[in-house]
């Protein structure tokens, strides 16, 4: 069992390393998928929250290549995290990670001008470059044709044509690795004159002073000249004082020139590329007008937008809360027949109770998540690759930015409704550091399924025959609270920690496109093997050593709640009782609440045992030992204040330490979920206190 | 005729890019992403909540907040 920060992916020296670059939505996973059938590794590059992802191909000669599939990016620039992941790989500046021997480019046919902007960055690298011309399949339909020999013959790099979907051109471009790949051509792009001459002097002393190869000298000094980055950027990038100072003059000179030093080499590549392209793209005569644009009339539309829109979101929760909730009863019965049966064939004592109520128990509650989160990645995946999930975006951005967060935040947030675990997981789509730091630290105050058991025990016991109208009427508060709270707490992460410019909402709307079973169910088994694998055997110890809490020491002959206030987690329930009293709570409740940091629904079994109600107690005897509960002088413990209280009290409260490990996992940081504990649970004592020291106030029981 | 925002044109309209102004690395993105002058852009349709807005460079369809719309300095054609 490996607790390390990331997983060791093996790249075996012996064979070559081929790494795929390119846009997001260019299809690169569908090839990386394709090559590597499902030989492949999930991790994260040391140190960032970029994920790694390895997989091995086997070409036509029977020799093996690593594949590396780094992640989808515009352009190498520096401007985000993946970028500059990208960028250290392919200068073999990465750790643990050797530079690679070929660059795949998968290029989007259908949307080839700006996917060969990144390709003419890809060059400057100096890596052997191949070009894969995926979804040639699609130009077609779009009204234009391109003519793949005539691409190869003015790039003088191999072109492949490909429809990965359909594992075309992937032999072929198996057999170009294979065959070996001639070192990259020289760029044919040319920058203003002056700009020529000022990159050619830093690249220079980039060569002689850093001992830089002439490559990575040429690409970072068009990096460093054209970039707007602040200095301490540059110095962050091994360039010292007087290579800053080199920029700076030479920045001064250009801008004396006339030469407009921040787009001349953007625009000079574009050029060129619209140059290349005369000759390998043609319009076709009578062009339909796109299928995308037919869709998006409607699926963006004022009216039937919001209505596709509302219908796929309830579609997702009536899938979570109907067909997902069979198997987490067959899950938990399953588990529970399990224990039973051990129960009664193992001779009573430690090693049995550590089996069952320690162990299955455990696992049970981590696998209990997996239909959850199959349903939703289900869900996640088909959208992301219909091209669905950038339209909610688009729908949703005007409210998320009106509380200073990116519209791709929606879909994960509304997540949280069912389960924090998922919410936090699809938090990924959201390319910009803060804003998906932010919107995993507020997606746990979305009201989840997991909450639902104590709202039902507490409202029960508040009011005893609740009409469906009242009980209707208390959830859709909680939940309302629950979304108040997660907004508030965005608004003030956008203005506080996290202050700074809101970051600019440049989004692609890709044509839609066909989800394959294929690549949804490898995207449904990825997320819940990475969740099994790294979150599983931390929630798993976690149960182990709440239950050797609950159980440790033993008062001998004691059993129920004698011998669960001798337990450490009693004590400690006994020793919080002062700082919950004033939340109304006692010690019971104490327990109750450091129980449910495992999972919130154990609160109600904890309450069974602090209550002593034996194992058979159905849900009415413990609303009966509620209200029949005093404290040591006979006032009554759960008055409606109190019930009140805790139910704010879990709208609030970090009660999921699978959620804290999640956070942890995505973060890849402690800080993080340590943080998140501590304003949740910190919110969640103030809320509690203001209701009930509030409410005695104002004369209420 | 002078330049003016992109956000000025009707849906639908087509214009040429004459200048971005604004935020250096928002500006960059932009040009990135392949809005650069002399590159003819259209406007496609605003978000159901009016913000914000789809437009069409370079033969596929990007979506950028008004705010940073405002950057882009047309030639309405």
């Amino acid at each position: 069992m490996s607790l390390t920060r990331s997983v060791l992916l093996e790249q075996e020296e012996r064979f070559m390393t081929v790494a795929l670059v390119g846009n997001p939505n260019s299809g690169k996973s569908t090839v990386f998928n394709a090559l590597t059938r499902l030989r492949q590794k999930v991790g994260n590059y040391p140190g960032v929250t970029v994920e790694k992802k390895l997989g091995r191909a086997i070409l036509p000669d029977g020799k093996a290549m690593n594949v590396l599939d780094l992640p989808g990016t515009y352009s190498l620039a520096v401007q985000s995290p993946d970028e500059q992941v990208v960028r250290d790989v392919l200068l073999g500046h990465m750790n643990d990670t050797t530079r690679p021997d070929v660059v795949v480019c998968i290029v989007d046919a259908s949307n080839i001008e700006r996917n060969l902007y990144l390709v003419s960055q890809v060059q400057d690298l100096g890596i052997p470059v191949v070009v894969a011309l995926n979804m040639m399949d699609e130009t077609v339909k779009q009204g234009r044709a391109i003519d793949p020999q005539k691409l190869q013959a003015v790039l003088r790099m191999p072109v492949v044509p490909m429809v990965a979907s359909k594992e075309q051109g992937i032999e072929e471009l198996k057999t170009i690795l294979a065959r070996g790949v001639e070192p990259v051509p020289l760029r044919e792009w040319r920058m203003p004159a002056v700009m020529e001459e000022e990159v050619a002097l830093f690249a220079q002393w980039l060569c002689t002073d850093r001992k830089m190869d002439r490559f990575t000298a040429f690409s970072e000094a068009v990096i460093h000249l054209s970039t707007p980055i602040a200095k301490h950027h540059l110095l962050e990038h091994g360039v010292s004082d007087i290579g800053t100072a080199m920029v700076q003059d030479a920045r001064q000179r250009l801008t004396r020139a006339g030469v407009k030093w921040r787009s001349a080499v953007i625009e000079a590549r574009y050029d060129w590329i619209h140059r290349i392209l005369e000759g390998v793209l043609t319009d076709l005569p009578d062009p339909k007008i796109r299928k995308t644009e037919r869709f998006d009339a409607v699926l963006t539309h004022r009216v039937w937008g919001w209505v596709v829109f509302v219908s796929v979101m309830v579609l997702m929760f009536y899938m979570i809360f109907t067909i997902a909730a069979y198997p987490m009863e067959w899950i938990s019965k399953g588990f529970e027949l399990l224990s039973a049966e051990l129960k009664s064939v193992l001779p009573a004592g430690d090693i049995r109770d550590l089996l069952t109520d320690g162990i299955i128990a455990g696992v049970g509650g981590v696998v209990v998540f997996l239909p959850q989160i199959l349903t939703l990645f289900f869900f996640i995946s088909l959208m992301q690759d219909t091209g669905y999930m950038a339209r909610a975006a688009f729908i949703m951005d005007r409210l998320m930015s009106r509380v200073g967060l990116h519209g791709k935040a929606f879909i994960p947030l509304l997540c949280g409704f069912a389960c924090a675990i998922p919410s936090i997981m699809a938090c990924r789509s959201i390319e910009n550091p803060k804003d998906r730091l932010v919107t995993i630290l507020v997606s746990p105050l979305m009201v989840c399924s997991a909450r639902l058991p104590v709202f039902a025990l507490m409202i029960a016991v508040l009011i005893p025959n609740t009409s469906p109208f009242e009980k209707a009427g208390i959830m859709l508060s909680l939940y309302l609270t629950g979304i108040l709270g997660a907004i508030l707490m965005a608004w003030v992460f956008k203005h506080t920690i996290f202050k700074g410019p809101t970051p600019p909402f440049i989004m692609e709307l890709p044509p839609y496109r066909f989800p394959t079973l294929k690549a949804t169910f490898l995207h449904m088994w990825e997320r819940s093997q990475l969740f099994l694998k790294k979150a599983g055997t931390v929630i798993l110890i976690f149960s182990v050593i709440l239950w050797a809490l609950m159980t440790y020491p033993k008062l001998p002959g004691a059993s129920g709640d004698v011998a669960l206030r001798h337990s450490f987690a009693g004590r400690a329930g006994v020793l919080m009782e002062p700082v919950i009293r004033p939340l109304g709570y006692d010690w019971r409740i104490g327990i109750g609440l450091i129980g449910s940091l495992a999972a919130r629904e154990i609160f109600v079994s904890t309450m069974n045992i602090a209550f002593n109600i034996d194992d058979s107690g159905d849900a009415a005897s413990l609303h009966s030992a509620f209200s029949e509960a005093r404290w040591p002088d006979g006032r009554v413990l759960f008055t409606p204040l109190v019930c009140v209280s805790l139910l704010i009290f879990y709208v609030f409260a970090m009660q999921c330490f699978s959620t804290l490990v999640v956070t942890w996992r995505e973060t890849n940081s402690w800080l993080w979920p340590a943080f998140q504990f501590v304003y949740m649970t910190g919110i969640a004592y103030v809320a509690a206190l203001t209701v009930y020291q509030g409410g005695r106030w104002l004369g209420f029981q | 005729m002078g330049a003016c925002s992109i956000n000025t044109l009707r849906i639908g309209q087509k214009g040429i890019v004459m200048d971005l102004a604004g935020d250096d690395q928002i500006v960059q993105r932009l040009l990135e992403m392949g809005v650069t002058p002399g590159c003819p852009v259209q406007i496609i349709r605003y978000a159901p909540m009016g913000d914000p807005v789809e437009i069409k460079v370079r033969g596929y369809h990007l979506t950028i907040r008004k705010k940073e719309a405002d950057m882009i300095l047309v030639d309405p054609q």
